[in-house]
């Protein structure tokens, strides 16, 4: 039972680890070599630029004296007028597209899950994987074509007569919904599938009604994974770009449409620094978004084992 | 036990009471879900063939491969997205491996740096690698790191957005592997065949890898669909991949443009069908890789 060639790095394995097995397993140094690879690029390719939009949405550079000092006007400057109304239009955005995208999902992944036919489950999974998928540039033309000014639906539903403009904040709720409602059908399936049949039996059998158990048993259970799953569509919503882009131009005020607009200036000299501060708006709220999410995730996976 | 007996008949009574009542909302919601989700495909489909006044016709399709400049941006994405997997792949397998083989702390800051990008939108993303670009001719144009700014932003085959989507990428390449490993002993694994003469290189590529293979793929595919997909980064930065060419060609050739989003929504179809043949685990891989491609899509 000796070890027969520790191979060429020195050390590893060769005197502790085997009598010992499990327990008393040696690490091999340096074995945390092979991360380094990825927290450099990390460092590089991640921490620059968000390096290089902190300092430029808190500092400012005197063009005369060559001079930067450390200031707070271009987060100011963010949190008012146009910019402040196209923050708060993307959020009113995403949370209603995401609290009526959490609505539907569960009910459409709830009909999936008491359904006795297999074939149905996979194919509304697959489906869903895909559509979830379907977002940005190719989404927003599959909308221009049906619902678009001179879409097929449009054309034969005369929806034009009746006000409708695809080009809307009401537009935008339709097309995000088309991603939405997937990613959250798969978010929720296997918490829904974590609901045992046994829980429900119990709680008949002692006498509770379907309200009572959804009330007590159900939905206190499914409670992380439905506000899991909120949160997330809501930042999948908050940062897409692409879809409005494509579609609204500037008709609805959009943080990252108005982002974009900065960047390739449309607008004024001086508004980049303008831009990295609202960059940085969209990465706190994102990351408060986030600081919810994971928490509520870790909770809601005790229930899908 | 005495609750088995109540349970028994409260089985036998709930399927005549709940298989009544659900069929209906059940129907219903399928049925509004399946007009909503199916109606933009078949009318999108209509309005790329039907033309008015000419009636049927496929020109809209047809004309896709002589379109200008249709090949190039393809070929630009498919190639952009090869590099993407290779050197995501090359960052997070070794970094995932040595996680389980080195110090627990470790664990944390690999998960924590590979779940930091979903926290910056990619619009927050470009701007900052915007800024640090325009960092080259402003302070480095004398230095010999000026080239270097040039050569990643060469027109032909943009560095740069290899590397912004390999940061894009990293949180779903990192949960695929992740989810792929856990089922695998690495420690035990890498004693072994180490123990019997492997080397590192040896030990990753033959044994670890092989038990990776379906999450391989699985991140291999939400890679390729976030970089054919993706056009913040790339319009922001002034290249014209695959979405880009799509929205540029979209006012002269409405048609055109739809035929390609539609198609571009068969072939990722298509690829997902495959991957999930592929993978051992076919019905766990969709949801297991499924949720995750939430910011990729742009």
């Amino acid at each position: 039972m000796t070890v027969p060639h520790p191979s060429a790095a020195p050390g590893p394995g060769a005197a502790g680890s085997k009598a010992g097995g499990r327990t008393s397993r040696r690490r091999p140094p340096r074995a945390w070599l092979g991360a380094l690879p990825l927290l450099v690029f990390a460092g590089l390719c991640f921490g620059l630029p968000a390096g290089a939009l902190l300092y430029g949405a808190l500092t400012r550079t005197d063009p005369v004296a060559g001079t930067t000092e450390i200031t707070g006007e271009h987060l100011a400057r963010s949190l008012r007028g146009p910019y402040l109304t196209s923050l708060t239009g993307s959020v009113e955005l995403s949370a209603l597209t995401a609290g009526l995208a959490t609505v539907l999902g569960v009910l459409i992944a709830q009909a999936v899950v008491t359904s006795r036919r297999g074939a149905l489950r996979g194919a509304v999974l697959t489906a869903s994987g895909v559509l979830a998928n379907f977002g940005g540039i190719p989404l927003a033309f599959a909308f221009v074509a049906t619902l678009g000014i001179s879409g097929v639906v449009t054309e034969i539903g005369h929806l034009d007569a009746l006000g409708w403009n695809l080009y809307s904040f009401t537009g935008l709720t339709v097309i995000y919904l088309y991603f939405l409602i997937p990613l959250m059908v798969l978010v929720v399936v296997p918490a829904l599938d974590g609901l045992r049949p046994q829980w429900r039996e119990a709680a008949l059998n002692t006498g509770a009604t379907t309200w009572q158990f959804w009330r007590h048993v159900g939905l206190p259970v499914l409670a992380p994974s439905l506000l899991g799953g909120f949160v997330l569509l809501f930042g999948s919503a908050f940062a897409a770009h692409a879809t409005a882009a494509a579609l609204v131009g500037g008709s609805v005020p959009l943080v990252t449409l108005k982002i974009a607009d900065a960047l390739s200036g449309n607008v004024l000299v001086g508004q980049e620094n303008v831009a990295l501060a609202l960059s940085l708006d969209m990465i706190v709220i994102a990351g408060l978004v986030m600081a919810v999410y994971l928490p509520l995730q870790r909770r809601s996976s005790r229930w899908l084992r | 036990m005495a609750a088995l007996t109540p349970a028994s008949t409260a089985r036998a009574v709930a399927p005549v009471k709940t298989a009544r009542r659900p069929r209906y909302w059940r129907g219903a919601v399928l049925t509004v879900a399946g007009l909503y989700f199916l109606t933009p495909l078949i009318s999108s489909f209509v309005f790329t063939v039907q033309v008015p006044n000419q009636g049927l016709t496929f020109a809209a399709y047809s004309g896709i491969l002589s379109a200008d400049g249709f090949t190039e941006s393809l070929f630009l994405s498919l190639s952009l997205a090869a590099a993407t997997i290779v050197l995501a792949l090359l960052l997070v397998v070794p970094a995932l491996v040595a996680v389980r083989l080195g110090p627990p702390r470790l664990r944390a800051v690999v998960e924590i740096v590979c779940m930091l990008p979903l926290v910056v939108p990619p619009i927050a993303l470009v701007t900052g690698i915007a800024t640090v670009l325009r960092w080259g001719p402003d302070h480095f144009s004398r230095t010999p790191l000026y080239q270097t700014f040039l050569a990643v932003q060469n027109e032909s085959f943009p560095v740069v957005l290899v590397l912004a989507y390999t940061v894009l990428a990293l949180p779903f390449v990192h949960r695929s592997l992740d989810a792929g490993l856990r089922a695998v002993d690495v420690p035990t694994l890498v004693e072994a065949a180490r123990n019997c003469g492997a080397g590192r290189l040896y030990v990753i590529l033959r044994v670890i890898l092989p038990n990776l293979r379906s999450s391989l793929a699985g991140a291999s595919f939400l890679t390729l669909a976030l970089v054919l997909g993706e056009y913040t980064v790339a319009s922001l930065l002034g290249f014209r991949p695959f979405a880009v060419w799509i929205v540029s060609v979209s006012g002269a050739e409405a048609r055109m443009s739809v035929a390609v989003s539609l198609l571009s929504l068969l072939i990722t179809w298509a690829l997902l069908l495959v991957l999930s043949r592929a993978g051992t685990g076919s019905a766990a891989a969709v949801p297991a890789a499924a949720p995750t491609p939430v910011p990729g899509k742009e």
